[in-house]
């Protein structure tokens, strides 16, 4: 009974912040662009969301005839499936968690290395040359940063001793994990932005030369769900990336963990979004140079460090 | 336990057979990957989290998207009358022969090996740790050379000599 509640409000409250995400990019953007962004709707137009939902759901939702159906309908339901997974086994506070599973992080990396397919599978499915081409780039990309975001959370797994989320956090109560991991902190940093493929590492979509890449041919509820889908993944990783580096739930105990918890993560969602606004897109082979050249190296001589100063303290 | 497991085993072998059976290659692989998803439910239940994760991440999640990868580039699905052409009834023949023996072989084991009921022992990531880099280390190094010469064989399949490439010629 309490683990249904945990579900439902796990659910509620993480697609709601992914959808009021999408107002809140709106409105940084504009501040950081010295202008206003939507104030139209509702009190500093926070429900533009609910208007852009009505619209995007009186949309024609249209099938290509030329494209893959069952693959085409499919591509994004995958995609919420496994980032909406992914939340069951983060600890959000302590007690406040869906699912201790003993190999949590593998959890994530499985769920977000099956998170592929819903691009390179919707790109292949609408039967377009951009989308192609933007299903292409996707999988290279993000079968390369998956690399490098496992081996780079290697280095918090031997200092927690454990692959449990919950263990991690607790394993936190001195120093956060970013003061010894500094190193696997950028490299998962770097690697989760391009997982998301969010800006400045949106190759897959790059609007200015692929139309909008892989999600071309989507139209309605269902480019709804990507859209949500990459908000829910900036979500997903900015609370992975609490957990692991910057304590979870820990804080200074006048707040409940769970403001702590969401408070650091809204900190690095605006990070994301601060991202998007002032970072230029790399060319793609740049992408994949400074990602095999510099971030598996790195990557590898963290682990090889940590393994050094575990094994000698 | 029992119903998850022949839950699993259901999808597992109706996908595997949809996935031989399938024309479209990108679907074959989708049923695929489906098949490799239940199997990993099959040993997370029986006490291996670490290697149904590992099924996932590394055979649901790197090779097959590896696959639809080549096979996307390659824009099969055009073959398929080919693919009727070449794969006629006869050459079916030796491999179910061959197959069946083992299908017999199998039945006769079933009836005279008396199995142990399998222990529900959780072997946790750690144990498979320890157990790799001690007692099957040769393995462990074994595959680590083959792998490395896969990396050396790629790079120099890969390799090529830089291109310089002016506005007016291009340099070689």
């Amino acid at each position: 009974m309490n683990y249904a509640f945990i579900i439902a409000g796990v659910l509620l409250v993480v697609l709601n912040i992914a959808a009021l995400l999408i107002w809140l990019e709106r409105r940084l953007l504009a501040l950081w662009q010295d202008r206003y962004g939507p104030n139209r709707v509702g009190p500093f137009g926070i429900l533009q969301v609910l208007a852009d939902v009505i619209k995007i759901f009186f949309k024609e939702d249209w099938i290509p005839p030329f494209s893959d159906k069952p693959v085409f309908v499919m591509a994004p339901g995958i995609l919420m499936a496994t980032i909406l997974l992914t939340f069951a086994v983060i600890p959000f506070a302590p007690g406040f968690l869906v699912f201790d599973s003993n190999i949590a992080i593998l959890f994530f990396l499985g769920n977000s290395s099956l998170g592929v397919y819903s691009i390179v599978l919707g790109g292949w499915a609408s039967n377009n040359k951009y989308s192609l081409l933007g299903a292409m780039r996707a999988s290279a990309q993000m079968l390369t940063y998956e690399v490098f975001m496992g081996i780079s959370i290697m280095g918090v797994v031997m200092m927690a001793d454990s692959f449990s989320l919950k263990e991690i956090v607790e394993a936190q109560e001195k120093t956060w994990f970013i003061f010894p991991q500094f190193a696997g902190f950028l490299v998962f940093l770097v690697a989760g932005i391009a997982e998301t493929h969010r800006l400045p590492f949106d190759i897959p979509e790059a609007e200015g030369e692929l139309v909008a890449g892989f999600h071309s041919e989507y139209s309605g509820m269902k480019f709804g769900l990507f859209f949500v889908g990459e908000y829910l993944g900036v979500t997903l990783i900015s609370a992975i990336i609490v957990v692991m580096f910057f304590g979870g739930w820990m804080g200074p105990a006048f707040l409940p963990p769970v403001f702590w918890f969401f408070f650091k993560t809204f900190i690095f969602i605006c990070f994301f979004i601060l991202l998007r606004a002032s970072l230029p897109r790399p060319r793609y082979d740049q992408l994949m140079e400074v990602g095999w050249k510099i971030l598996l190296p790195l990557a590898l001589i963290n682990i090889l460090a940590t393994g050094a100063i575990i094994l000698f303290l | 336990m029992n119903m998850i497991f022949y839950i699993a085993a259901f999808v597992s072998i109706i996908s595997t057979g949809l996935a031989i059976t399938g024309k479209n290659a990108i679907h074959a692989l989708l049923f695929l990957i489906l098949s490799l998803l239940s199997i990993s439910i099959i040993f997370y239940i029986l006490g291996a989290p670490f290697i149904a994760a590992l099924e996932v991440i590394i055979y649901a999640g790197a090779i097959m998207v590896l696959f639809i990868f080549v096979i996307m580039m390659l824009n099969v699905g055009l073959e398929k009358e080919m693919e009727k052409k070449w794969l006629r009834p006869r050459m079916w023949i030796l491999p179910t022969i061959l197959a069946a023996i083992l299908l017999i072989n199998f039945l006769i084991m079933l009836k005279t090996v008396h199995f142990e009921k399998t222990k529900e022992v959780v072997v946790l990531p750690k144990q498979v740790g320890i157990s790799l880099f001690t007692t099957y280390l040769i393995g462990v190094e074994i595959a680590a050379i083959l792998l490395l010469a896969g990396i050396i064989g790629a790079y120099h399949l890969g390799s090529q000599k830089k291109k310089v490439i002016h506005r007016f010629m291009e340099k070689n």
